[in-house]
């Protein structure tokens, strides 16, 4: 099976009055593994629907190898859909299920038997071939649906949702397999979801969307360390999230005045001048946090002291929230990694010490 | 758990109640005498029902003709309403849902009396035609009412899923869409034909001669007194609806077990 790239021009609708795709763009490779991530009501879904068939948009193309697909109806597209609540037909065997499509084309019997063992074995549900969808569980009815939508031999596959109806633990076990799967098949994977983790442990790379709009693609590394907006910064991980204004600049670095933390230096690859507004970010698992003031204080390093609001112990790391000496809140994540690690004993109310290099702390966006 | 004495004795006297009428017409119908007396056991109502009662099978046979046949188009117009309801959107179309309905709502007798008044307004001579007519119309919300139930339970990603898997619209109305209905289907076409057979008011309003179906028949016979041969049609009936029944619950059961 080859991959197609698909190319999402100038793609505008509307329901009614509700603006749910706002003159959307995206290009996604052959055999990538691309995500469409976003709070439920931004769009993606709607997106997703259009690239099937299902929907009509009022403005823009989608093209699949170049050829714009929206005059075709969806039994025509080289697209196939896995659903989020699976939409198996309950009154077909699993066998039956995954023929579907090859009954319709009046495939023979003995290729139709080739085609769906093939694909059973893929997703390992041979054994439970003459099943009803009743009778199996919620990640088998997954693993049915995604062989029934892949053996068409599609050229982009469309995963709406596909892992929200399952539990947590299933839901890690079956984006490993979906990974695998992909790695194995190598067609285009669109994967609409609202999981940051999801997206992010999978993907090659993401697309955040909000209010139908697209406010960043990149790779889950660019989304996660770089993000183009407050709202990409909020919404992907936890993050410490403030405003300032630039005091001076030399070379990536600024040098930052802030109402919470007084002065702050940031990188960014090409800072704005002096006297612009801007909204920074600082990841908590990039702040290190101490019960001693630390020895060695390089140029650049942010310290600050601040008492242990709320300490929440997870096991493998502490969040901890520390509210500074200036008065606000910074959240911090120690991670556990041995037994000398003084982490697990940094307590609440304890004084501790904050610190974080420039390099981890970014400019978000310019305010007006 | 132990029961109460109390529901004990309400659930007894529910029995009671509910068959006792039944066993009386059991019982009668193997009685000898004509009279209301015990006259000693004996068949020969039984013998005269199926020897000797040609009205009576010639109205039965047009109560079967007219259920089965009635039952048979109300079924087939009642379940392509019904998805024509539910896959498409267009003008007056909650209005027409709501306006199906009404012939379930309306005393029997409005409906006869305006099905009369509409047969000779057009001048139709009244016979079996006019009771066909008239079955189909008040079989068709039962059908169109049972049918649209099934269909509003199912996930419409379903037949998305079918389209999205290369079905066409005719294809995925007679792979997907029919099969899952058809529990729906088959309870709607016995539920026709129970009330087909047993409609009395409105057959009464719209018949004409040479078209006495089974209730008229027995309406008739009892008005000079109640025949014993009506007691051993009505035996001969319950024990075919129990049949009716118990085959159709298995039929479900094999439907939803497939």
């Amino acid at each position: 099976m080859i991959g197609s790239d698909v190319v999402i021009e100038h793609v505008g609708k509307s329901f009614g009055a509700f603006r749910a795709l706002d003159d959307v763009s995206i290009g996604i490779g052959k055999g990538e593994f691309f995500s469409l991530l976003g709070p439920s009501g931004c769009g993606k879904t709607t997106l997703l629907r259009i690239i099937a068939g299902f929907e009509q948009p009022e403005s823009g193309a989608v093209l699949l190898d170049g050829v714009n697909v929206l005059p075709e109806p969806p039994n025509t597209r080289r697209v196939n859909t896995v659903f989020q609540n699976y939409a198996l037909f309950p009154h077909l065997s699993v066998f039956e299920n995954v023929a579907f499509s090859l009954r319709l084309a009046k495939a023979p019997d003995a290729t139709v038997r080739d085609r769906v063992g093939h694909y059973l074995r893929l997703v390992e549900l041979e054994a439970h071939a003459d099943k009803k969808p009743a009778q199996l569980s919620g990640g088998q009815k997954q693993r049915v649906a995604i062989a029934r939508a892949l053996i068409n031999e599609p050229s982009v596959l469309l995963l709406d949702e596909p892992l929200s109806a399952l539990d947590a633990k299933l839901r890690q076990h079956m984006l490993i397999e979906l990974d695998a799967i992909h790695d194995k098949i190598g067609i285009t994977f669109i994967y609409v979801t609202h999981d940051q983790q999801e997206a992010l442990s999978v993907s090659d790379r993401i697309a955040v969307m909000n209010g139908g709009q697209v406010l960043q693609v990149g790779t889950p590394q660019e989304i996660y360390e770089a993000p183009a907006t407050d709202f990409v910064a909020k919404f992907i991980g936890e993050t410490n999230l403030y405003e300032g204004t630039i005091r001076s600049v030399s070379g990536q670095m600024a040098e930052l005045d802030t109402a919470e933390f007084g002065t702050v230096y940031v990188t960014d690859d090409d800072p704005p001048p002096a006297g612009t507004r801007v909204s920074w970010t600082v990841r908590p698992e990039k702040i290190r946090i101490d019960l001693e003031r630390p020895s060695s204080v390089r140029g650049g390093l942010n310290l600050l002291s601040g008492l242990v609001d709320e300490p929440i112990y997870s096991g493998f790391q502490t969040k901890f929230y520390v509210r500074t000496d200036q008065g606000a809140t910074l959240k911090v994540i120690k991670q556990h990694a041995d037994w000398s690690d003084e982490g697990p004993r940094i307590r609440w109310k304890d004084s501790v010490w904050l610190s974080y290099s420039a390099e981890d702390a970014f400019l978000v966006e310019v305010k007006r | 758990m132990k029961r109460s004495i109390f529901s004990k004795a309400v659930f007894a006297g529910t029995i009671v109640f509910l068959f006792l009428p039944l066993a009386v017409l059991v019982f009668y119908s193997f009685n000898e005498s004509k009279s209301g007396s015990w006259g000693g056991f004996s068949l020969r109502w039984y013998l005269k029902l199926f020897t000797d009662s040609p009205d009576l099978w010639r109205a039965f046979g047009n109560s079967a003709i007219i259920a089965l046949g009635s039952a048979a188009v109300a079924t087939a117009i009642g379940t392509l309403g019904a998805i024509g309801v539910n896959w498409y959107r267009f003008r007056l179309r909650s209005y027409l849902r709501t306006v199906t309905f009404l012939p379930m709502i309306l005393p029997e007798i409005i409906i006869g009396v305006s099905l009369l008044v509409f047969f000779s307004g057009l001048g139709i001579r009244l016979g079996l035609f006019t009771v066909f007519v008239a079955h189909v119309s008040f079989n068709l919300p039962f059908v169109f009412l049972l049918v649209l139930a099934r269909l509003e339970e199912f996930d419409f990603s379903i037949i998305e899923a079918a389209r999205d898997l290369g079905a066409t619209e005719a294809q995925t109305l007679a792979r997907v869409i029919l099969p899952m209905i058809m529990p729906g289907i088959v309870s709607g076409f016995l539920t026709a034909v129970t009330l087909s057979l047993e409609d009395f008011v409105i057959t009464f309003f719209v018949t004409g001669p040479g078209a006495t179906t089974l209730p008229l028949y027995v309406y008739s016979a009892i008005r000079f007194g109640i025949s014993p041969v009506i007691n051993a049609l009505s035996v001969v009936m319950i024990l075919g609806t129990v049949a009716l029944t118990w085959s159709m619950r298995n039929f479900l059961k094999y439907i939803a077990a497939k």
